[in-house]
């Protein structure tokens, strides 16, 4: 059994690091482990539990900034800014219905560490980009510090969007602080239903294409439309594209867009309520949710060209028994695959390779993850690059080693 | 100005007509530059108190040439210094008397143009506005919109991480491009992204933009380009105080508004731009404010009218809002024209660039102008409101003994002010060499060294822009040291499960 650490604030953090070089130990840092289920399965000596750093340190709305210790949860403070009509506007999704963990568990330094987003990504961006500053301890078992508390600077290299996506394998992070934003007043959803995934691709690409200012849009094909949007679905496909503003602007938009898609097939929309649950859905990725009916499948993430989604889950579909999920006008698909040795590994990759972008393997068990690996292995020079990146930061591979790749 | 570059190496510089040669082998014709007289354009950016004649001028057309010139230096140790279109205002692109001067210009195509995606890719040396034109007449633009972006290129704003006033609500650089084609400085190329949404692994494109040409030479850019809002309206409001001008910028963020932009003046500047361009600006007031709200005209008519009433409630003393696409404008035509005015006024001016957060304007203004009349310099401040980016305008005569150096140390005391109230050196300008020695008012030794590990991984020699940045270079070898501090084990105090 692993030892279990967990340092009480940042300088604990600091000592924790410098033993477990000395020792040469390697250290998993978790939050509430609300994703530890996900990335390549790896063997650690002992555990860094950051949730003992939480509490918002700063929050100022009119400045649009928050800081907090990475271990806060994500939960409370999205609470707190909500109280004064602010959110995090790359709505960050929650693994726990795919992961099968209790919802509500994450932490900002675990969300910040995974670069999450949501289907807001495509108009607000990721978590990296609301990610403004950062204290951490390297894998050098040194604090540093990088970037700052206002939204707008370009001193020095922006070592924030590096510590976004690196899962913990570059340093310890131990405060944060983060870009907050207002929170539309309203919402509304059209929806068009019945078409196929060409068709939808199409249909998402005019909307994007269009001023509507469009802030979601998906299309869950007929056979998993039922999970996220039963009443609405009826046996049909449902693409939604989502309209955020003051309620004179989304009400013009709704019309302008509705006339728009009139061509494409069967409108139909959701009110402020009814549309914020679909969101939500499609956000944590329901129809795949562990429990539910595609609970025992394998699932990818693929992040391609909105016009090369549709082609994926081709090429996919062609070669394997597959359910699909796509967000971000196309270009976000979840690929839910029949359970197999390899998850589909090769199929997976092949499509994504033939359409550009890059495919994760979110569920699969450890023993699957651990052969075909969880991230895309990446072309020479740039595998090679990463690896110097690492050894910059963690050059005795304490943190997190392997969780990415193998000798990362 | 002065700025202590790195040591020339005599070595290079011995065998300058070799290396010419050589470049000449590898880039044909007018693509290698060796005279003295046609270099002189190129010995300083938009920073123009620093000069260096650079060793050779390169012009490479190709990525291969561009590779073939970084692997034939890396090989040698001979230091290249990339430059687009050379409007860096904080010495970005200043050459280096024995360093190769790489200009990107001739990498001047738009490549593909996809509306179905909404993206463009475009090679370094087309500039920021020509993306924006090439995708016009589908309604399309480029959001990231420098001041510059008449001349600047999108190289140089992927170096800079450049923004412009409508960044607080579309991002600056670094959150509109998508993926990248560039070489590093042992002349591999290697491609970052592409046309869709974030990284597989670390986010390398992320670190590359910003980086201001230290970490590899970029001979592609793919771009996100969005359609544009369907209409635009301002609202110019004047205030008697810039505590009420700043309360009225708090208020409408605080009550939910993200305008498309939102600059402030301070009087100086506002008399300045006025008696130039004749805009209509109140000159009885403190501060003025331009707030523009963009979108589809029913939510901008609403949003002016909420942008009205707050404004009122902050003690405004003039508002006007724009009713025609003239009048906005002519609202915009005084800020725009805030530089060439303080060029009017003083025969020189030096911009600065730092970002506070906003409530600390006040005390910020104040203590300027206590600096304006200890260094008797005149100051004029233009302020990207919404994101707190501020650019005061220092107003000095270089022909004057003195009132350059005056000019910068007042420049410096300004930034370490920005950085003392809780902001940062540079909002948008970036570091080069302008700031670079400011750089440890901000960043400890610890925080420099690492982020010197990281050029390290993509320069292990050191021989890419040297000499910008950081202040103190070190070897590679000697920051991949590490020092086991064994001794000082406090984990066993740690909680243990």
């Amino acid at each position: 059994m692993a030892d279990i650490v967990t340092p009480r604030d940042a300088n604990e953090v600091e000592a924790a690091v410098q033993w477990a070089i000395a020792q040469k130990k390697s250290l998993e840092i978790v939050g509430h482990g609300s994703k530890r289920a996900l990335g390549r399965p790896a063997q650690f000596d002992a555990t860094l539990d950051l949730s003992g750093l939480s509490g918002v340190t700063l929050y100022e709305p009119e400045e649009l900034v928050l800081s907090a210790r990475a271990g806060t949860p994500l939960a409370e403070i999205e609470a707190l800014i909500a109280a004064k009509g602010q959110e995090l506007a790359f709505e960050p999704m929650d693994f726990a219905p795919l992961l099968g963990g209790k919802p509500g568990q994450a932490t900002i330094g675990g969300v910040l560490a995974a670069n999450l987003s949501g289907p807001r990504r495509i108009k607000a961006g990721a978590a990296r980009d609301h990610f403004l500053g950062f204290t951490a301890v390297s894998g050098r078992g040194e604090v540093f510090k990088s970037g700052g508390r206002v939204v707008k600077n370009v001193t020095g290299y922006d070592l924030c969007k590096l510590m976004a996506g690196s899962w913990g394998t570059l340093a310890a992070m131990t405060d944060v602080t983060i870009k907050v934003l207002p929170r539309a007043e309203t919402e509304a959803t059209v929806m068009l239903l019945g078409v196929d995934p060409g068709q939808a691709a199409a249909a998402m690409a005019a909307a994007m294409g269009s001023s509507g200012d469009v802030s979601g849009a998906a299309h869950l094909p007929a056979a998993i439309a039922g999970r996220a949007a039963r009443d609405v679905a009826a046996g049909r496909s449902v693409t939604a594209l989502r309209l955020e503003g003051v309620a004179p602007s989304v009400a013009h938009r709704k019309k302008a867009l509705e006339e728009l898609l009139a061509p494409y097939g069967a409108l139909a929309a959701l009110d402020p309520a009814p549309s914020r649950a679909l969101w939500a859905a499609i956000r944590d990725v329901i129809p795949f949710a562990a429990g539910g009916p595609a609970g025992e499948r394998h699932v990818w993430r693929l992040s391609t060209a909105p016009t090369q989604g549709a082609a994926a889950a081709r090429l996919i579909g062609e070669q394997t028994e597959a359910e699909f999920l796509f967000d971000w006008g196309g270009g976000l698909v979840w690929a839910a695959l029949a359970p197999s040795d390899d998850a589909g590994a090769a199929v997976v990759r092949g499509a994504i390779e033939a359409c550009g972008g890059h495919a994760t393997l979110i569920r699969a068990p450890a023993a699957v993850r651990a052969s075909v690996g969880a991230f895309m292995p990446q072309p020479g020079g740039i595998a090679a690059l990463a690896k110097r990146v690492k050894d910059g930061f963690d050059p005795a591979g304490v943190l997190g080693p392997g969780r990415m790749w193998a000798g990362v | 100005m002065s700025v202590t570059m790195p040591v020339p190496d005599a070595d290079v510089l011995a065998r300058r007509d070799e290396i010419v040669a050589a470049l000449r082998a590898i880039v044909p014709g007018e693509g290698v530059i060796a005279s003295e007289r046609e270099m002189r354009p190129y010995e300083s950016d938009g920073l123009t108190a620093y000069r260096q004649l650079p060793m050779v001028v390169v012009l490479p057309s190709t990525t291969q040439q561009v590779s073939q010139v970084l692997a034939y230096c890396h090989a040698r140790g001979i230091k290249v210094v990339p430059r687009g279109a050379g409007t860096s205002l904080s010495g970005g692109a200043l050459p280096l008397g024995d360093g190769v001067l790489l200009g990107m210009a001739k990498f001047n195509r738009i490549r593909e143009i996809d509306f179905d995606n909404r993206i463009a890719v475009v090679e370094p040396g087309v500039t920021n506005l020509a993306v924006s034109t090439a995708v016009a007449d589908q309604g399309f633009y480029y959001a990231p919109d420098p001041s510059s972006q008449i001349a600047c290129t999108i190289g140089g704003n992927v170096a800079e991480n450049s923004g412009g006033v409508h960044c607080l609500k579309y991002g600056m650089t670094t959150n509109n491009v998508l993926g990248l084609e560039m070489v590093l400085m042992t002349g591999e190329i290697v491609r970052l992204g592409g046309k869709h949404l974030d990284a597989g692994g670390y986010d390398l494109l992320g670190i590359v933009i910003g980086s201001e040409g230290l970490l590899g030479v970029v001979t592609e850019v793919t771009v996100r380009i969005l359609k544009k809002p369907e209409t635009a309206r301002a609202v110019l409001v004047g205030f008697p105080t810039s505590e009420d001008a700043g309360q009225c910028v708090a208020r409408i963020i605080g009550s939910g508004i993200i305008p498309g932009g939102m600059e402030m003046m301070d009087k100086p500047a506002i008399h300045a731009v006025e008696e130039f361009v004749h805009a209509g600006y109140p000159l009885d007031v403190e501060a003025l404010l331009i707030v523009e709200l963009d979108g589809p005209q029913a939510e901008v008519d609403y949003l002016i009218g909420r942008v009205e009433a707050i404004a009122k409630e902050c003690h405004a003393s003039t508002l006007r809002a724009s009713n025609s696409e003239e009048e906005r404008l002519l609202f915009w035509a005084g800020r725009k024209a805030a530089f060439p005015a303080a060029g009017r006024i003083s025969p020189d001016y030096y911009c600065m660039d730092g970002t506070i957060p906003r409530a600390q304007l006040p005390r910020v203004l104040a203590r300027m102008r206590e600096l304006s009349e200890h260094y008797g310099l005149g100051v004029a401040n233009v302020f990207h409101a919404g994101d707190g980016n501020l650019h005061p305008l220092i107003l000095y005569d270089s022909n004057k003994p003195g009132e350059l150096d005056r000019a910068e140390a007042f420049g410096s005391d300004i930034l370490r002010l920005c950085v003392e109230v809780g902001g940062v050196l540079t909002g948008e300008h970036g570091v080069g060499v302008e700031k670079r020695d400011l750089m440890p008012a901000m960043f400890s030794e610890t925080d420099l060294n690492q982020q010197q590990r990281l050029k390290c991984a993509f320069d292990d020699k050191g021989l890419l822009n040297p000499g910008k940045v950081f202040p103190t270079l070190h070897r590679c070898a000697e920051l991949g040291r590490m020092h086991v501090k064994a001794g000082k084990v406090a984990f066993p105090d740690l909680p243990r499960f």
